[in-house]
């Protein structure tokens, strides 16, 4: 009894050493986006789909959209001004461009700097980075459509998106 | 010893649940004045046609969301589904029992669930007859 204890703790020691090597080696790749922490924002755009990480867009792109969340990719996603204020901030501070924070500007390569994408989907990476998904794989019922990042990334809510 | 500590959990309880069903009680309340400044003849909520505004498929809103089930599924009790795939927590009271104790977010969601299926705001009736309904459920 007590040696299967044993083992299972050592096994769970090394499982935990393991993924923060794991964790540390994703940080500043393509595949790491660290997850919304704001709980305003968290839960304000986080009901309708995941809360996308603020670092997969630019600054200038969360500023178009929170000034027309009443006419939200044909939604109505409005908030009240103090809370689109401060989730403002957030999405602006968190964004793949801002300065300190990460390194995702190659996430926007091939971005002109006068654009504001509003669409993750329609960036020229995540376009190469979903060229090998097959045609049949977004059309299946589960996956809804492409902004539906947790159907295929499992672990998106928690910032991965490496290949599952 | 037993039997003490079981009274205190369910006193505890009670309190808890009795907590958690005043702010649905309020919201309600609050409906009610305003579906009896709306119309004079007002006379009460009603579960059924409650019902009806949930199931029924209406026009005026967006073609792909006809319908409250649309999102929240024929089954009160069980998870909806939005549009982008996220799962939705079942609406029925009884199995989320947390639901429609936050004046601001169910008027956010009527809003905009509501203009959703319907093209148009519900009225103050339409709410509390939904309400009315889930709460049976
Ligand atoms: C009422 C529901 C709703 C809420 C609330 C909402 N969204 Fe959305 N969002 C949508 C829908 C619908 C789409 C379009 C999805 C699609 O094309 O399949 C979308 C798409 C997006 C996209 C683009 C995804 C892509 O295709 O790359 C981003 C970014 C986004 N939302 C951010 C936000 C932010 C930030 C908030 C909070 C301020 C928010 N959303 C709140 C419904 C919502
Ligand atoms: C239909 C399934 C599917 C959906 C939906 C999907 N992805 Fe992916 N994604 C993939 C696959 C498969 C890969 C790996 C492609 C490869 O390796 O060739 C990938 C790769 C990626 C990568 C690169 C990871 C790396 O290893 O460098 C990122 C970032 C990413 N996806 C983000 C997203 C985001 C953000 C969303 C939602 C807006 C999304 N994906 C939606 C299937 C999907
Ligand atoms: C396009 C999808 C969609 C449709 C259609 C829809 N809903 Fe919703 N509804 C949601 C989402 C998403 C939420 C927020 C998530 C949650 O509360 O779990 C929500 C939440 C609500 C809430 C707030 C619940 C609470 O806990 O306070 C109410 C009330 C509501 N919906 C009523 C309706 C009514 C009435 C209809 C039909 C007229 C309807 N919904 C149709 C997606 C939808």
């Amino acid at each position: 009894m007590k040696p299967l204890i044993r083992s299972i703790a050592v096994g769970v020691a090394l499982f935990a050493v393991g993924a923060v090597m794991l964790e540390r080696a994703k940080a500043g790749s393509d595949e790491f986006f660290a997850p919304v922490t704001d709980p305003l924002t968290r839960q304000e755009c986080g009901s309708c789909h995941m809360a996308f990480p603020a670092g997969l867009l630019p600054a200038r792109s969360w500023q178009k959209m929170m000034g027309e969340l009443d006419n939200h990719f044909g939604e109505d996603a409005s908030v009240d001004a103090a809370t689109a204020k401060q989730i403002t901030t957030y999405l602006v501070a968190h964004a793949a461009d801002s300065t300190g924070y990460g390194d995702m500007r190659r996430w926007l390569r091939g971005v002109s700097a006068s654009a504001a994408p509003q669409r993750i989907t329609e960036l020229p990476k995540w376009v190469r980075e979903h060229r090998e998904v097959s045609p049949r794989e977004w059309t299946r019922k589960e996956i809804a459509t492409k902004a539906n990042c947790v159907a295929c990334h499992v672990d998106a809510e928690r910032g991965y998106f490496e290949d599952d | 010893m037993q039997t003490l500590s079981r009274t205190l959990f369910l006193v505890a309880l009670t309190a808890m649940s009795a907590v958690q069903a005043a702010p649905r009680d309020d919201i309600l309340a609050a409906y009610t004045a305003q579906a009896k400044a709306e119309d004079a003849t007002f006379a009460g909520f009603s579960a059924a046609r409650g019902e009806a505004l949930h199931r029924d498929r209406h026009s005026g809103g967006k073609a792909d969301s006809p319908s409250c089930t649309s999102c929240h599924g024929e089954n009160t009790r069980a998870a909806g589904r939005t549009p982008v795939g996220k799962s939705i927590e079942p609406v029925a009271v009884s199995v989320a029992p947390t639901r429609y104790t936050d004046a601001a977010k169910v008027e956010k969601w009527f809003r905009r669930n509501c203009r959703e299926v319907l093209g148009r705001e519900c009225s103050a009736r339409e709410k509390g007859d939904w309400l009315a309904f889930m709460t049976t459920q």
